[in-house]
């Protein structure tokens, strides 16, 4: 079960949960998207590490190279610089949002923003 | 040309997106978003025409070959829905040079259609894509444009509804990456097909089993999947009209699609439904959310907030035959989804345009409506047969293949429960009619008139399609049991 060689998952287990802890419990809309962060680097640290192989070496093909040379796998930590793309652009969206939330409501505490009962109108 | 057109069906979208969010006018980006969503069906029926006639297409984008390269697939089950998306998007369009220009400030209009294309691209990407990672990046495509959609909804409450929508939807999304990640570390691949084919090759691990767990439960937040659907209905309610039409028929229906992808064609439903209590789960859920949602839909005050809750309650008979998992309850499924989609967005346009006229969509202000817009109140009552499945009507085709698909399993009761559920449609939408026909018009309604003709006909064309395909049913039947046959076969 405790596996040395598989701490990595365990590291991004922790932080996964972190993060989606933060994402429901807290009321403050910037601090929930600081946990989405946290959830969404909890995957992007899943993939790197996936392609991460022990002794591997960055996949360049060099002349004259030792013939048992071993490679990282280079595949996942592209996808990840879209993520991180992607992330990057949510968090943004997200924190424009929470800046006209502010200008419109004039907090950005989630039982404040309902406080009015205007939902149920 | 013909060859280079699942390229064409993304290019175009993606391209005049970038366009419209250059040009000063409102108007001009209109027209280009209205040459590029009309551009759209062309694409896809020509695609799904060649599709019918030689079986699937396979496009490896930039040359580069499958499986290392991505590749767009399209085959009977995907360019359903390609053919779906592109109609959605193209007939609410017209309909949106009003619609916007009356609910979004000047300086924003352009940014609408930028949005709306690029939602659009990336709605078609996910159907056409055979990546998984691909899939997620069009996922995310689609959904921040539907974000900032949402958020330029006149109420301030539309702020808050695209935030929440922002929150769950980015979870879901990172939960469908990190299935796909679990999935890449089993088998080396994220190609659909190379990877089925691999799976197939191997026992099934507990590895696969997270990975199909994760993929189920990040879709199911994307589709609104009861009890994960918190986010739809304010999303809904204060979007701009054009917008929540276009949302409604198409972006569940997607997250559906991708769903179904993975269920059937990718894991197999050898390894989805006979390892997992998949169809338990779908059939207990299915149905908690047509009984839940419709109740919760009866006692709506603001009628889009309603259609909100009952397109959760119909994505519950969507799930529902997945749940069954045979041909017949597939198709039903697969059809619903078709039917669903123009019926729903067939309402929405209803109240866009009531909203367009009197400023309003709450239920004591529609009194009396349907004699001062006979036309429009008429759209919404057939629509609203439909959700309710009359006889004659789309939707009653989809719930009679459930109900077969629930015969042919025995479940008897599942057939009874199916009809009592539409009586509660009958209930929302009987509201909504006693008020609109029976009441003495309220004085908001007093001096309406008939929605205009740039609105009222894309409405009228949804809603003659509703009754056109719930008479002559050749077509979508046909195609969605073509669609089912290549879901249960899988890949292999």
């Amino acid at each position: 079960m405790f596996d040395a060689g598989l701490f990595n998952y365990w590291f991004v287990v922790a932080l996964m949960m972190t993060g989606l802890y933060v994402v429901m419990s807290r009321k403050n809309l910037v601090k929930k998207v600081i946990g989405l962060n946290l959830f969404q680097v909890s995957v992007i640290m899943f993939y790197v590490s996936m392609g991460k192989i022990e002794g591997g070496t960055a996949p360049i093909v060099v002349e004259g190279a030792a013939e048992d040379v071993v490679y990282s796998n280079p595949v996942p930590h592209v996808l990840m610089l879209t993520a991180i793309v992607v992330g990057v652009a949510t968090t943004a969206l997200a924190l424009a949002l929470v800046v006209r939330i502010n200008e419109a409501y004039g907090t950005i505490e989630e039982d404040e923003l309902f406080a009015d009962g205007e939902d149920d109108q | 040309m013909i060859s280079q057109l699942p390229a064409l069906q993304i290019v175009i979208p993606l391209l005049a997106a970038v366009l419209c969010a250059v040009l000063p006018r409102g108007n001009w980006a209109w027209a280009v978003a209205l040459g590029a969503s009309w551009a759209m069906p062309v694409v896809a029926g020509l695609m799904l025409q060649e599709v019918l006639a030689n079986g699937p297409i396979s496009y490896a984008m930039g040359g580069w070959e499958p499986p290392w390269g991505i590749e767009y697939r399209v085959d009977a089950a995907s360019g359903f829905l390609l053919m779906l998306i592109s109609i959605v998007g193209a007939v609410v369009m017209p309909y949106a040079q009003a619609s916007v220009a009356a609910e979004i400030e000047e300086h924003n209009v352009p940014w609408f259609y930028t949005m709306y294309l690029l939602c659009l691209a990336g709605l078609l990407g996910i159907a056409i894509t055979g990546d998984a990672f691909n899939a997620f990046v069009f996922l995310e495509v689609s959904s921040l444009s539907t974000y900032a959609m949402i958020a330029m909804g006149k109420d301030r409450r539309a702020l808050v509804a695209a935030y929440q929508y922002l929150i769950m939807g980015t979870i879901g999304a990172t939960f469908y990456v990190a299935g796909v990640g679990l999935l890449y570390s089993i088998t080396g691949s994220l190609n659909f097909v190379d990877v089925a084919a691999r799976l197939a090759e191997m026992e099934t691990s507990r590895a696969t089993l997270a990975a199909i767990a994760f993929i189920t439960v990040g879709m199911s937040l994307k589709l609104a999947l009861f009890p994960l659907h918190v986010w739809l209905p304010n999303a809904y309610a204060y979007a701009p009209s054009a917008a929540t039409a276009f949302l409604a028929a198409t972006a569940t229906k997607v997250a559906v699609y991708l769903m179904l992808r993975f269920l059937f064609s990718v894991f197999g439903i050898g390894t989805t439904f006979d390892a997992l209590p998949i169809s338990e789960i779908f059939i207990t859920l299915s149905l908690a959310a047509m009984f839940g949602a419709s109740i919760v839909a009866i006692f709506q005050q603001n009628v889009k907030r309603m259609l909100a809750y009952s397109s959760v309650a119909q994505i519950g008979y969507i799930t529902l035959g997945i749940g069954l998992a045979n041909k017949m309850g597939m198709t039903g499924g697969i059809v619903h989804l078709f039917n669903h989609a123009l019926m729903k967005a067939a309402l929405f346009l209803v109240l866009g345009g009531v909203v367009y006229r009197i400023g309003t969509v709450k239920l004591p202000d529609l009194a009396g409506l349907g004699r001062r817009m006979p036309v429009t109140m008429g759209a919404f009552v057939i629509a609203g047969l439909s959700i309710i499945g009359t006889p004659g009507t789309a939707g009653f085709i989809s719930k009679w293949y459930l109900a077969v698909g629930a015969f042919e399993k025995g479940w008897w009761w599942l057939v009874f429960l199916l009809v009592t559920s539409s009586l509660l449609s009958v209930v929302y939408i009987g509201r909504v009619v006693e008020i609109a026909y029976f009441r003495e018009p309220s004085k908001e309604v007093a001096s309406a008139t008939e929605t205009p003709l740039s609105m009222l006909v894309p409405t009228l064309v949804l809603v003659a399609a509703t009754v056109y395909f719930g008479i002559d049913t050749t077509l979508t039947a046909g195609i969605a049991s073509q669609a089912a046959d290549v879901l249960l076969a899988g890949y292999r």
